[in-house]
């Protein structure tokens, strides 16, 4: 019995929490080519399906009086819209398209990760960093674009006394560069975490103990990780809206 | 034992896997990655910019649309149910003021017929009463005569009876005087 419950402990503490972010090839093995669908390339068509699905036949019935899911839809075109407008301005809106675009890739995708067994895309570096780049790049070329030179009043802090501004001007220019890192990282890194820590409340229920404990607290865990793969989300988007209305409008 | 090698070369096997600690950080994923993100992102793109958004777009302003007709055309109805209330208070003062007029033209003509009546009716009793004072005089006169007649005979009578001659100028003119006084 001892050698038992000690074996079963043993192999029960032996924690994968990170196995979960593992990408392997959907069929077969070997190596993973640029194109090869893996399993992130499933759960990321999953995402293009769940998107069509709530945004496309939600609303193909065009109903005046909404039902359930064309309500969900144009609360989420109404939502980003909103977003947009409000942040960006009137001449933000033209950009609403790509911003929807993130948002419902992003919701979709920490949604679906939620299943268990799933696979979570956006837990991936990879994934957030190229999403950030395309704003970073986007948002720097559309600023110079637009306001030319002028963009470059973003660094000069022209309400700060003058011996400030170019102390300043390089503290702006650094977190100008640090945004794609911290937009990246913040989405990735909160999906990585709270899937890592379910999973590590899921490995200390293979003692009976404990178990109970454990089930609470994945329950815990996962109404949090709800909570999370929205705001987070929301926070990607809102932060991309912030960027885009820097560009638009460089002066502080 | 047997279980225990099993675990062990399980978590070999795992460590194997996840070299890198992190599966974030294995950099061969990345080109496959990075592939199927812009495949899935323009993929959503299209389907949105196309498909979806135009269509909740088109969704949000027919309801607009709609909303707006709507309270217009109930503003328009209210303005005509309060232009019906006129209609109708004007309509029910035209018809008191209707009937009012015609309860007093009724009111005048009964007056008119009843005052006729009470005209014809007073005149009726005005021949009557005339007709019977002459009816009375004429009795009346009748009753003097026969009471004349009946003196004068009376008279003759008790003349006679007393042995004396009758005479009739006498009598006629005793009686007479009688009458008169």
């Amino acid at each position: 019995m001892a050698s038992e419950a000690t074996g079963a402990e043993e192999g029960g503490l032996v924690f994968h929490p990170m196995d979960q972010f593992i990408i392997k090839p959907l069929f077969g093995g070997g190596d993973i080519a640029w194109y090869t669908p893996t399993n992130a390339t499933l759960w990321m068509a999953l995402s293009i399906l769940a998107v069509v699905a709530l945004l496309v036949l939600g609303s193909s019935k065009r109903a005046i009086v909404p039902g359930r899911s064309q309500s969900i839809a144009e609360l989420s075109y109404g939502f980003i819209y909103k977003m947009v407008e409000d942040i960006c301005g009137k001449d933000g809106a033209k950009y609403f398209p790509y911003i929807m675009t993130l948002f419902m890739f992003i919701v979709v995708a920490n949604f679906l990760a939620l299943i268990p067994m799933s696979f979570s895309p956006t837990s991936h570096f990879a994934v957030t960093a190229v999403m950030a780049l395309a704003v970073f790049f986007a948002v720097t070329i559309l600023g110079f674009v637009k306001n030319g030179t002028a963009f470059l009043g973003l660094f000069w802090v022209s309400s700060a006394p003058l011996a400030l501004r170019p102390i300043l001007a390089i503290i702006e220019l650094i977190s100008y560069f640090v945004r794609p890192v911290s937009h990246s990282i913040r989405l990735a890194g909160n999906i990585m975490a709270g899937h890592a820590v379910i999973k590590v409340f899921a490995g200390f229920a293979a003692i009976a103990v404990l178990s109970p404990v454990s089930v609470l607290a994945i329950v815990a865990m996962y109404g949090l990780e709800v909570l999370v793969s929205f705001i987070q989300a929301y926070v990607f988007t809102i932060l991309t809206c912030v960027y885009l209305k820097d560009a638009l409008h460089p002066s502080h | 034992m047997a279980t225990d090698t099993i675990a062990a070369s399980e978590a070999g096997y795992a460590a194997a896997e996840s070299a890198p600690g992190m599966p974030q950080l294995d950099f061969a994923t990345y080109p496959n990655q990075i592939f199927w993100l812009l495949v899935t992102l323009i993929a959503i793109y299209l389907v949105l910019s196309r498909v979806a958004l135009p269509r909740i777009a088109g969704i949000l302003s027919e309801r607009q649309w709609t909303i707006t007709n709507d309270i217009a055309a109930a503003e328009d109805l209210k303005a005509k149910a309060v232009e019906a209330e006129a209609a109708y208070n004007q309509a029910l003062a035209d018809a008191r003021a209707e009937a009012q007029r015609i309860v007093a033209e009724a009111k005048t003509e009964i007056q008119a017929d009843l005052d006729d009546a009470i005209a014809k009716a007073d005149a009726e009793i005005a021949a009557k009463s005339a007709e019977s004072e002459k009816a009375i005089a004429e009795i009346r006169a009748g009753a003097l005569e026969s009471i004349e007649a009946v003196a004068k005979d009376t008279a003759a009578e008790i003349v006679g009876l007393l042995g004396g001659q009758s005479d009739s100028a006498a009598i006629d003119k005793a009686v007479a005087d009688r009458m008169k006084g």
